[in-house]
């Protein structure tokens, strides 16, 4: 597959150079404009810029913000860090497993939602919390997930 | 906006900025909270109604709607101040906010049910100081978040902003700075409490053509918020300190190294940074003084281990963030193996203060060892979540009881959790401890970067343990063993404990473990990784015995040792538990009792949850297991309680 625009990829690449120490920025960057880092994207980036693909793989392999995998319409993150875990996180988590009927770090087989842990989103003081794209829900309840994933259809 | 060429132009320009801010001829203003935590709780739909509002009564020039950093109080937000009185509104929903313009805003009248409300008296205040959770604090870093928005360097120049690199560049020598810091005793805050003058000295005095200055916001610690506050709250704090570092250390470039977790700290750190340009605090000649400094935002990319020095200076290079051995300090060669100084946020966002106010008045503040204020995430089961700031040295039991106001429904508190994975859990019979960095670590837990996670009576100690381990196990980067297989035993021994599967002699395989990967890990991580099994199997052994010997979950969280059970006599068949479950395994007619397979039961817990309140039909009950969870198994033994009758079986019937 080769449909990524070359020229929009172009563009996010040239706004590193001569810069140092970039190539993560510049992954997030590829990350945050395709939702994901396809293959071609990253042989694209390995070709101008002379860095061996081995590089920019163990990169994208290592962090938890870029997927090699395309992802689903909407993501959803589930806060796992320690207070929204004491407030009952893994029962959020539970259950939009069940619902979603798939497990985290899945997509649905309709690519229309990827669920991801997320170790701590820093909104510990309303627990637990859940991030559907860019809207944060605090307080969330493991009977409350049904309502809230509704508007996201 | 022309560029300041001087002190004076600063302070020119400040005095203008308060000319125009006169509280006699001010227009009043809605201070509206829109940190990440109020953000969450719907402020963007507040911010909306306001200015929908504000437009439909024409007042849109008349009211300012200022979208501020996050003051603390998250648990009631969002969070409304109406000045120039300081009324302070919580709780607000979008549909308050026509009363509060109507009333307060036109009518100068107050809107009594979203002030503060006393739980013990009823008596409501108004102020700020007024409310207990603030009373009890005493803030310095985070005070002024409610009245900045941290997309305007105006609001934080108004308030003194940038004082303190105009008194440093113009008035001290880079050594006097160092010297100021130095006896301050001001100590990092990230969690290691390394003194901080000491590092800026090393890194000035090391010999290398560039040297850098870098502010750690990748704050990776599960339960602690403070530098995302400071960070996307007043970011223009964070800088002044990053710039007068520089300026001591003498060096020109800087980095702030923030986590994609915090979008909105990534956004206002660089709308911060352009801003300082712009007025000429960063870049070429800053205030006309010679010295040129400027900063570079990187973001992180999602891993925890990145926070740890060596690993971030690794990604600053565009490299993995791992971390390499510290044979030789950062200080001497650090990113690009220069001579690189790494502080927290709220370290830096301390150095403005030390040099305005004078180390004396800094070490009036705090213990003998540990001196400032400290802020702290209050979260976990505590009444009032939230950040607060108090001086070091304050009672665990002064900050959770006073500032806290307790834990929900009068539960017992087990703990309290501090340092995150590299802490440990401190018993509630510890709590009159004052917090400082060497109380903490003595008693095996640490400071880190400030998160107090108070647990309750059903959270249990082994359980959080293997959480910690896990979370770890998820964030470790493998480079070496110890830490990369150890972690691995000792979760595998933790799942087994938590199962039912523990055996006696587990305990001093975990404490054999633990040893290693304190002595021979490669980093911080590694090294720490062990002190939340360690700190809980000193202080919480009963329970991992109870585990291991009787098969038993004394806090009746392990979902494998428990079961849950609907009290016959109890239930009042309102269907809500049977229409939740996700399993499809309770049973029973609509006003008739209702009953669950224990053989379709995953124990989710959704049926104790939604039993409504004033029924509790649903108990958890202990199950005796030996061995792995068996489904079958329907020899259950009740145990609401510790105290609770022990043996007393109830047998349920098979389907």
């Amino acid at each position: 597959m080769s449909d990524i625009d070359l020229k929009r990829m172009d563009e996010i690449i040239d706004k590193y150079k001569g810069q140092e120490g970039f190539l993560i920025q510049l992954l997030l960057d590829l990350q945050s404009e395709f939702n994901w880092i396809p293959r071609d994207a990253l042989l694209r980036v390995s070709e101008r810029l002379r860095i061996p693909r081995s590089r920019i793989y163990r990169i994208a392999s290592f962090y938890k913000a870029m997927s090699l995998c395309p992802v689903g319409k909407h993501t959803i993150h589930i806060c796992m860090g320690t207070a929204c875990q004491v407030r009952g996180a893994q029962k959020v988590m539970d259950r939009v497993e069940s619902k979603l009927k798939v497990k985290q770090g899945e997509t649905t087989p309709d690519m229309a939602y990827t669920l991801k842990r997320v170790n701590c989103l820093g909104c510990c003081a309303i627990g637990p919390v859940m991030v559907v794209d860019e809207d944060y829900h605090g307080n969330v309840a493991s009977d409350g997930v049904d309502d809230m994933l509704e508007k996201y259809d | 906006m022309p560029r300041l060429t001087s002190t004076q132009d600063l302070e020119a320009q400040r005095k203008k900025i308060l000319s125009q801010r006169d509280p006699k001829t001010q227009t009043p203003i809605v201070a509206i909270c829109a940190g990440t935590g109020c953000l969450g709780l719907g402020a963007r739909k507040v911010v909306n109604a306001f200015e929908e509002e504000l437009k439909k009564r024409g007042l849109e020039n008349e009211i300012e709607i200022k979208k501020t950093g996050c003051p603390g109080f998250c648990e009631k937000g969002t969070l409304v101040v109406i000045y120039p009185e300081g009324i302070y509104y919580l709780k607000v929903k979008p549909e308050d906010v026509p009363e509060i313009v109507e009333e307060t805003l036109i009518g100068k009248r107050l809107v009594d049910r979203l002030l503060y409300k006393d739980p013990a008296t009823g008596i409501r205040a108004i102020h700020e100081d007024d409310i207990p959770f603030y009373k009890h604090q005493t803030r310095f870093l985070i005070r002024d978040n409610i009245k900045i928005d941290p997309k305007n360097i105006e609001d934080y120049i108004a308030l003194g902003g940038y004082s303190a690199l105009a008194k440093a560049l113009s008035q001290m020598a880079p050594e006097e700075v160092i010297g100021e810091i130095k006896k301050s005793n001001l100590r990092g805050r990230g969690g290691g409490g390394f003194p901080t003058g000491r590092k800026w000295e090393s890194t000035r005095n090391a010999p290398g053509e560039s040297k850098y200055v870098i502010v750690n916001c990748d704050e990776g610690d599960p339960g602690a918020f403070m530098d995302r506050a400071l960070m996307e709250g007043n970011p223009h704090s964070v800088l002044e300190g990053l710039i007068i570092g520089a300026y001591a250390i003498g060096s020109h470039q800087g980095f702030i190294y923030v986590r994609m977790e915090y979008p909105l700290a990534v956004e206002n750190t660089n709308i911060a940074l352009e801003q300082a340009r712009e007025y000429g605090l960063l870049g070429e000649n800053i205030l006309g003084t010679g010295f040129n400094f400027d900063i570079r935002v990187h973001r992180g990319a999602g891993a925890f281990v990145s926070g740890e020095s060596t690993a971030l200076m690794n990604a600053l290079e565009g490299k993995v963030g791992e971390p390499r051995p510290k044979y030789v300090h950062t200080s001497e060669s650090g990113v690009w193996n220069q001579p690189s100084c790494l502080n927290n946020v709220e370290t830096w966002a301390n150095v403005p203060l030390v040099i305005n106010r004078g180390a004396d008045w800094f070490c009036s503040i705090g213990t003998e060892q540990s001196k400032g204020t400290k802020i702290f995430s209050l979260v976990g089961k505590v009444n009032n979540t939230g950040l607060v700031e108090v001086p070091m040295g304050m009672k665990l039991c002064d900050i959770i009881y006073k500032i806290g106001g307790g834990t929900p429904d009068g539960k017992k508190i087990k703990g309290v959790q501090t340092g995150g994975p590299s802490g440990g859990i401190i018993p509630e019979k510890y709590l009159d401890t004052p917090v400082d960095f060497d109380k903490l670590s003595n008693l095996g837990s640490m400071m880190g970067s400030g998160s107090l996670i108070v647990i309750d009576e059903d959270t249990c100690a082994v359980d959080l343990a293997l959480y910690f381990v896990e979370f770890l196990c998820d964030e470790s980067c493998g480079k070496c063993l110890p830490c990369r297989e150890g972690l691995k035993r000792v979760r595998e021994i933790l799942e087994d404990i938590v199962a039912g599967r523990g055996q006696e002699g587990d305990m001093d395989k975990l404490q054999e473990v633990a040893g290693l990967m304190r002595t021979a890990s490669l980093c911080g991580l590694g090294r720490t990784a062990v002190n939340p099994v360690l700190s809980t199997v000193r202080y919480f052994g009963d329970e991992y015995d109870a585990h291991i010997r009787e098969k038993r979950c004394p806090a009746l969280a392990c979902r494998h040792l428990i079961s849950y059970f609907i009290q016959p006599e109890v239930c009042i068949g309102c269907q809500l538990c049977k229409k939740s479950c996700p399993q499809g395994a309770i049973e029973g007619e609509e006003k008739g009792v209702h009953s669950i397979d224990q053989s379709k039961c995953t124990k989710c817990g959704v049926c104790y949850d939604v039993c409504p309140s004033k029924v509790r039909a649903v108990a958890k009950i202990s199950s005796k297991t030996s061995g792995r969870l068996d489904s079958t198994q329907l020899s259950i033994e009740r145990c609401p309680s510790d105290e609770d009758v022990r043996g007393d079986e109830v047998e349920i019937e098979d389907r």
